[in-house]
């Protein structure tokens, strides 16, 4: 007997992926692909320089967009969990934390865009107060508003997990710290952090994997100038070529999973939860 | 899986509309007697795909008013659109799509080859669109030029035919000839060549659009522009040309010289209006929407001449009985001119130029077909003013603009290439 959830995965999990991996041997005409078994996709990926400077791209965009999150979310989880005392307000403020997530992720992109451009609100006020006499270029359409917005985006995935745990520290723990000479911060070292790292990876496993997948983020705040290996993907599929867009998403699996991999190595999620 | 419909293969919709319709078709096989099927046609819903410059609400809102069926209109971009042409055969009923698109996709065999016989204006359809000549002195420009990929053999064609056979792929419906567009309160100065795209000076506020077979062309009237290469057919450019082509424009960009990439219609004007970019390729109706917020914005003709496209409407391969006739009927309703009024008075041509001369203004003719000095104000369909009394369309009438067309977008042999050499360009 196939117990339902297996056959939930079979089908829309593995077998998705199992077709992915198939059509990645294909080859395509400008308009219909055809079944083959060769390896021209994956040479060509991998024969080629541009591959190689996008993948370094997403992991550059994921590593910077984590520490981001990572420093914001830890900061605003510890303030919440920490600093307000009761329930209610802890509640009230963690749902003010959620209310930009009513509008869509795209809305929330693009209202960056007139705020940072050449004429915006940014760099007008900027100049206003005399702080700058040229406006500044890099803000819009660059690695910087790519990250900013990425972190915009993403920053309440890091805060939900890591909250999560710390509201579940044994108060008492902090206070036989305290008594034992310990301060703010050995306090917050050797003590929160630890018992929150399951939170900070759960956290770090929904940005990573958020950030590398992305594709309309790279595309509207770079001005189509920089490119991830979704967007790789993405025009790959705009101009119909399946296949080659197949083999560069399996390669990207293949790349997120060794990186889950080797983050769970530092925390064992099943054990800390 | 391997090809993605079969032409005249029969789907569950066909199958179903048989029924209903073979007795109403079999007494009315001739278009010239819509009004046996008067009733039913009203249950008709056509549904029609396209980039965002034709896809208008307002065509849909008049076909319902004056042929009394439902036309359902989806805007996509260039990419998507080609993309679900060749794909999703039976996600529409009309591909509004352009003629290098029609190029790629006709072999997938999604469109079925339309009778010229059924048209009733075909005889006034621009020459370009069927012997390739404007004028008869005119040469023809390199590219894919609609008229080598307007006809096909017969019914079942799946070939192009270089003679009027009597069927066409597509129905041609709108063109214009593209150039640069330029903020010229920004630049100060006059820009007459497409070199201009890649000077120093505009360093940081340039855009080109991120389309591959438009795109490839702007570059290449760039580079001869330069001087560094003359193409003997830049519509068909060898991988060396490619690679030289592009080596250029990654250069450029490494250095700074692009703001950003468009991909969409409205990008290209926020991009424009917010002054983000003072140069780049554009089409005519961004330009039209720049001017309307009350911004300069010149669609500047240059000296090397435009690069130019053309679209028309396609069939889908499913279509049959009362929906194919409904087809046949919007089409002849197409070229009767309300539509060919309405997009020329947005900056396109009518295949139709005759019969769209009906629906406009005298001034409105002359001063968007004939390039004369506009009389009164000239207001967009949508009613925003585009031009004053005085005011000359920017490259004049219809015959020096199409005049001097020097390259049609295009599929090349080495698309394929030329498609991962861009996917590089936009990496770097």
């Amino acid at each position: 007997m196939v117990s339902p959830l297996v056959a939930v995965l079979l089908i829309f999990l593995v077998l998705p992926i199992v077709l992915i991996v198939i059509v990645s041997f294909w080859r395509a005409t400008e308009f219909s692909i055809i079944p083959a078994f060769e390896f021209d996709n994956y040479a060509f990926l991998f024969g080629s320089p541009v591959t190689y400077t996008v993948f370094f791209n997403t992991f550059k965009y994921a590593l910077i967009t984590w520490a981001c999150t990572l420093v914001i979310g830890f900061t605003v989880a510890y303030y919440l969990a920490f600093h307000i005392r009761t329930l209610t307000w802890q509640i009230a403020l963690f749902l003010l934390c959620t209310i930009p997530f009513w509008t869509s992720n795209i809305i929330r992109m693009i209202s960056w865009i007139p705020f940072l451009g050449r004429n915006g609100i940014a760099n007008s006020t900027l100049m206003s107060w005399g702080v700058i006499d040229e406006p500044i270029e890099w803000l819009l359409f660059s690695d910087f508003a790519v990250i900013l917005a990425f972190v915009h985006l993403y920053t309440l995935f890091m805060v939900v997990p890591i909250f999560n745990t710390m509201m579940r520290i044994d108060k008492a723990l902090i206070e036989a710290a305290r008594d034992a000479g310990a301060n703010g911060a050995q306090i917050l070292w050797n003590v929160i952090i630890p018992l929150t790292k399951p939170g900070i990876m759960i956290g770090t496993i929904f940005v990573v994997t958020l950030v590398m997948g992305d594709f309309i983020t790279v595309r509207f705040m770079s001005g189509s100038q920089s490119a991830n290996v979704g967007r790789l993907i993405s025009n790959d599929i705009a101009l119909l070529q399946y296949p080659s867009a197949s083999a560069t998403a399996i390669v990207l699996l293949l790349t997120v999973l060794i990186t889950i991999g080797i983050l769970l190595r530092f925390v064992d999620i099943r054990k800390e939860l | 899986m391997t090809k993605f419909t079969h032409r005249n293969g029969l789907s569950r919709r066909t199958l179903l509309k048989g029924a209903a319709s073979t007795a109403i078709a079999a007494g009315s096989t001739t278009l010239g007697a819509p009004m046996l099927w008067a009733q039913n046609i009203k249950d008709v819903t056509l549904r029609q795909f396209g980039t965002g410059v034709s896809n208008l609400n307002d065509v849909a809102n008049k076909v319902q008013e004056d042929l009394g069926f439902t036309l359902e209109m989806t805007a996509l971009d260039t990419d998507s659109v080609t993309q679900r042409a060749a794909t999703q055969p039976n996600s529409f009923d009309i591909a509004d799509i352009e003629y290098f698109i029609c190029k790629k996709v006709w072999a997938a065999g999604n469109l079925q080859a339309m009778d010229t016989s059924k048209i009733d204006n075909y005889d006034k359809i621009a020459g370009t669109f069927r012997s390739g000549l404007l004028t008869p002195e005119s040469t023809i420009a390199q590219g894919t030029a609609p008229h080598t990929v307007g006809f096909t053999s017969g019914p079942n064609g799946t070939d192009f035919v270089a003679e009027e056979s009597g069927w066409m792929t597509l129905i041609p419906t709108i063109y214009n000839a593209d150039t640069l567009g330029i903020r010229p309160d920004l630049i100060g100065r006059p820009i007459s060549n497409w070199s201009e795209l890649l000077n120093p000076e505009f360093k940081g506020k340039a855009s080109i659009l991120d389309i591959s077979s438009i795109g490839i062309m702007d570059m290449a009237m760039v580079v001869e522009s330069m001087g560094e290469y003359t193409y003997p057919d830049k519509g068909n450019m060898t991988k060396e040309e490619i690679d030289l082509t592009i080596g250029i424009f990654t250069e450029a960009k490494r250095n700074g010289q692009f703001r950003a990439f468009w991909k969409s219609f409205d990008e290209s004007v926020n991009l424009m209006a917010s002054g983000e970019v003072v140069i780049q390729s554009m089409w005519s109706p961004a330009i039209t929407a720049v001017k309307s917020q009350g911004i300069p914005c010149v669609y500047q003709p240059l000296e090397e001449g435009y690069r130019s496209w053309g679209g028309g409407l396609g069939i889908s391969a499913a279509l049959s009985g009362i929906e194919l006739d409904a087809a046949y009927e919007y089409i002849n309703w197409y070229l009767s001119g309300w539509v060919g009024g309405y997009l020329m008075r947005q900056g396109y041509y009518s295949a139709v130029p005759e019969t769209s001369k009906e629906f406009m203004s005298a001034d409105e003719w002359g001063f968007w077909y004939e390039g004369k000095a506009a009389k009164g104000d000239i207001v967009s369909p949508t009613g925003d003013k585009l031009a004053g009394a005085g005011e000359v369309r920017d490259g004049g009438s219809f015959l020096d603009r199409m005049g001097s067309v020097v390259c049609w977008n295009s599929v090349m042999d080495e698309n394929q290439y030329m498609v991962r050499k861009w996917n590089e360009f936009i990496a770097a």
